[in-house]
């Protein structure tokens, strides 16, 4: 009868889903931070470590006197941001890794021994895409400045270094929680800077005012602009860095040396629409492909905008809003081909012997840059570390590429926050994508270019 | 200690549930002998008992209340009561269909009583009594084939009382399904799919004419439109697959089922752009952990739970199903799932499935149409209500609020599930006599005409 097979197969696919989703999807949920079964584990299992790539161990559960279980990270500070705390409601990866930390994958038969007896079991260890090389190296550059390096590796999305600061020190988070999120504490020392924190993009952006540039303008090659240190349109002004005249000069020109006279007046040719869904699709106003808690950069440039705020947003002021790793990510982008691929920061599990249980692979986000227009990005990033702002890069053993910025933000003078986001490709090496920012430091040359450099010296050298 | 014996029991009781439902299916193959078929049914009764004692040796330990004790051996006498009478007074019913009726109703009271005790005593007592009135139902059914005439009474019936629900009901979860008469709350949809079943069968036993058609889709549109109007969605939609079904096979015509299901499916995009609640289903089953603090709540913690019980459980007492709004009721299946594990829960699916292809089997083999619509139509009211559950749960489909029958909790669903199953073992046992019938038929026959031929022959 037909009717029974119809309900069988119902039937049969209800099982098959169940099935489907005890295999692959139920990881998804479990690994949800709403759901809080996951710490029903930990009376079970004792938390696995977290390691970084090459070795080093980041986090690991250990016993005082009296046998009670602690979180013990091993370099404090250097790794607060991008590893977390595993208490107080857990963030970074002791979060995105809960449920992974909390499965233990030994040998069978002593697991269900050790389950009968009520003992507990080892968890599997997380190791993550983290060098511990770089990280020390950023967390050193970036001092006692506040700020983030975010450090990625463009073909495979590997998140290889990520440093915040302020920062904290995760083996006291649960002693001085009230401390850190005192509602007077507005140093906010909990906040992912790299992830989480808006800054104005200041000249990085020109790459994006670049993009909608040539995209309107097939002949972007035959662009000229004389450059007399400053930019006037409806009352208006825009200055140059210091005021310097850049006199004549291309796009390419405009770009290396950071001109704002130039972008000011590109602004106000562009259309504000367009422009804004150039933005959109480059991942502003969305959420970051990224389990680490983000947030949305924001560009809301409108028709029918002011000429001053056509010509501010054109060079990275205005309202713009940006993340370190946002940044990362589109240089990224650019580094690899047009193609984005999804960041992340666990690579594999494995259990306590060091058999592999989870492999995360790498993965393709989607296609930001179509051929031209990485073509003409890189040559004009490599253009900036050849005779622009980025010189300090140039001549090493690694060709690099990037742009600086320095982006005002407030009105009483203190100086810029510096920015430079860029990548360096080497001999036997893969090719590494890096954002920095430094806050209220002053120019992106000054400030953040020797952080970069000390990172990509560091990396290619050894 | 506690521990050892609490993963034990999950793992024992996991491979007892196996084995039994390997049993249920094991029972049909061709060449069995029915002393091997006897010895697996028997086997199948033991695992009932088996998967019994060590649930509640778990639940004694960890709640440690000597209650339990007692309560435990109530339940075996159920069940012990159960049994005994189905094969002494009922030497014809279907074992397969007992065992299936304790299993589940095992597996409700253990999971019940590790939610919540009191709602667990309720559902036993209740049990208790559907057992007294569900074996009545064999012998009537073989006395009063006069219903089949009633149908406009069951018709009345149906449309008076959710009548009576839509407009004096007490809403539950937005849903009006239930009326409180001296105190106890009842359900009467939960009844009616069961007189609506027999008023289907009873209008198309005999005549399926066009006027007929017409006639008995009116009544059934009125019952559906008054479960909408009560946004009862899941009884409305058991309700409307029944009708189909049953209208299809009197009829034997696929266009009343493929225009059926077409006309369904334009109400349903109807219903999603008329009702928000309609709305809020579906958007909590596509998308639940975008609304997760609202309308996805639900649906993620079952989903959570499911997926961190894993294959195998986390044991009675172990996970924390009580964090699933209604667990006792809609979403038991994930409360089974988180603690006995996924492997339990498959195998729950399969003698749900065991169940159903029984009704469709015994459907099938009826020669009364009468009968043969109304096993039909309690087959499909039990099949898609077990789908619509359990799909719901496991975000197959979006969640339509209705129980699992026998394992839910529910005076209702419990009661009128009993009788379902009763109906069917009577109309199980009356094909099982219809057949001893045949035979003997045939053997005198045959005798008969043996004889006759014998006179025949003799004189030549």
């Amino acid at each position: 009868m037909v009717i029974t097979y119809l309900f069988l197969a119902v039937f049969v696919c209800m099982m098959g889903y169940f099935t489907y989703f005890q295999m692959f999807l139920s990881e998804d949920f479990i690994n949800n931070p709403y759901n809080t079964r996951q710490d029903t584990f930990e009376k079970r299992v004792i938390r696995g470590e977290i390691r970084s790539e090459d070795g080093y161990t980041l986090a690991e559960t250990k016993s005082d006197e009296d046998g009670q279980e602690y979180r013990y990270y091993p370099y404090g500070e250097m790794f607060a941001h991008a590893v977390g705390y595993a208490s107080n409601g857990k963030a970074g990866i002791e979060s995105m890794a809960n449920f992974n930390l909390l499965r233990s994958h030994t040998f069978y038969p002593e697991r269900l021994l050790n389950e009968l007896k009520g003992e507990k079991n080892e968890g599997d260890h997380v190791v993550t895409t983290l060098n511990f090389k770089l990280q020390q190296t950023a967390y050193e550059a970036l001092g006692s400045r506040n700020g983030a390096v975010v450090v990625i590796e463009p073909s495979t999305g590997k998140i290889r270094a990520m440093v915040s600061k302020p920062d904290f020190n995760p083996n006291r988070v649960e002693e001085e929680w009230e401390e850190l999120t005192a509602e007077d504490n507005d140093s906010s020392v909990l906040l992912n800077r790299a992830t989480q924190g808006l800054y104005p993009p200041g000249s990085v952006f020109k790459l994006f005012t670049t993009l909608e540039y040539i995209h309107e303008n097939p002949g972007y090659d035959n662009y000229q602009f004389d450059c007399g240190g400053s930019f006037t349109s409806d009352g208006a002004v825009i200055h140059c860095y210091q005021n310097k005249r850049h006199g004549e000069e291309t796009l390419q020109d405009s770009f290396a040396e950071s001109c704002n006279a130039s972008y000011s007046s590109i602004g106000l040719s562009l259309d504000p629409d367009q422009f804004a869904e150039l933005c959109d699709s480059l991942l502003f106003n969305k959420d970051l492909p990224t389990r680490y808690e983000s947030s949305k950069s924001v560009f809301s440039l409108k028709e029918g905008a002011g000429a001053s705020e056509i010509m501010e947003t054109a060079i990275g002021q205005g309202k713009t809003l940006v993340t370190p790793l946002h940044m990362a990510l589109v240089t990224c982008a650019v580094a690899n081909d047009g193609i984005l691929m999804a960041p992340y920061v666990v690579d594999h599990t494995e259990n306590r012997d060091g058999a592999v249980v989870k492999k995360y692979s790498p993965a393709e986000y989607g296609v930001l840059f179509q051929e031209e227009d990485t073509q003409v990005l890189s040559d004009y990033m490599e253009a900036v570390v050849a005779y622009g702002t980025g010189k300090e890069l140039s001549g090493q053993s690694y060709s690099a590429a990037g742009k600086t910025g320095s982006a005002e933000f407030s009105v009483s003078g203190e100086p810029a926050h510096s920015w430079f986001i860029g990548y360096a490709q080497g001999e036997g090496k893969e090719t590494i994508a890096i954002a920095v920012v430094v806050e209220a430091s002053g120019t992106g040359s000054k400030y953040a270019v020797p952080i970069a450099k000390n990172i990509f010296d560091v990396y290619f050298l050894e | 200690m506690a521990n050892l014996i609490i993963e034990t029991a999950k793992y024992l009781m996991l491979f007892l549930f196996a084995y039994y439902t390997c049993g249920s299916f094991a029972v049909y193959k061709k060449n069995i002998s029915p002393k091997k078929r006897e010895q697996i049914l028997n086997r199948q009764c033991a695992a009932i008992y088996l998967i019994h004692l060590l649930a509640y040796s778990v639940i004694y330990l960890v709640t440690d209340d000597i209650g339990m004790v007692l309560f435990y051996f109530v339940q075996v006498m159920l069940f012990t009561v159960i049994q005994t009478c189905y094969v002494f007074l009922y030497g014809n019913s279907s074992r397969l269909l007992t065992n299936h009726l304790c299993m589940l109703l095992a597996v409700g009271f253990i999971i019940l009583t590790r939610l919540n005790l009191q709602q667990a005593i309720k559902q036993v007592v209740i049990a208790a009594v559907s057992v007294l009135f569900s074996l009545l139902v064999p012998v009537l059914i073989k006395r009063v084939g006069f219903i089949r005439r009633l149908y406009w009474l069951f018709a009345a019936l149906g449309i008076i009382g959710l009548l009576v629900v839509a407009v004096l009901g007490s809403a539950t979860y937005g849903a009006k399904i239930s009326l409180s008469i001296a105190g106890i709350s009842v359900q009467p949809s939960e009844f009616i799919k069961i007189a609506f079943v027999f008023f289907v069968a009873g209008i198309l036993h005999t005549d399926t004419s066009f006027p007929r058609v017409c006639a008995a889709t009116a009544v059934a549109a009125v019952h559906i439109l008054l479960l909408v109007l009560s946004k009862d969605l899941g009884a409305a939609l058991i309700f409307f697959i029944t009708y189909l079904v049953m209208l299809y096979v009197a009829t034997g015509k696929l266009f009343y089922f493929i225009g059926g299901f077409l006309a369904g499916a334009a109400a349903s995009v109807a219903a999603y752009r008329l009702f928000a609640h309609v709305r809020v289903r579906v958007l909590a089953w596509s998308a639940p952990l975008t609304v997760i603090d609202n309308e996805g709540y639900q649906i993620c913690q079952s989903l959570f739970a499911i997926g961190t019980g894993g294959w195998f459980g986390m044991g009675l007492y172990q996970g924390s199903p009580n964090k699933i709004p209604v667990v006792t009721q809609d979403f038991i299946f994930s409360a089974i799932s988180e603690e006995l594990g996924g492997g339990f829960a498959l195998c729950l699916i399969m003698v749900c499935i065991s169940c159903f292809l029984m009704f469709l089997n015994i459907a099938m083999q009826m020669k009364d149409r009468f009968y043969k619509l109304t096993a039909l139509g309690l087959g499909t009211v039990y099949g898609f209500q077990v789908i619509l559950t359990i799909g719901g749960v496991i975000k197959l489909i979006p969640s339509t609020g209705v129980t699992l029958p026998l394992i839910s909790y529910g005076g209702s669903s419990c009661f009128s599930s009993m009788i379902l199953f009763a109906i069917i073992q009577g109309l199980y046992i009356l094909r099982q006599e219809g057949e001893a019938n045949d035979k003997k038929r045939i053997r005198t026959k045959t005798k008969k005409r043996k004889q006759e031929n014998g006179r025949r022959t003799s004189p030549q």
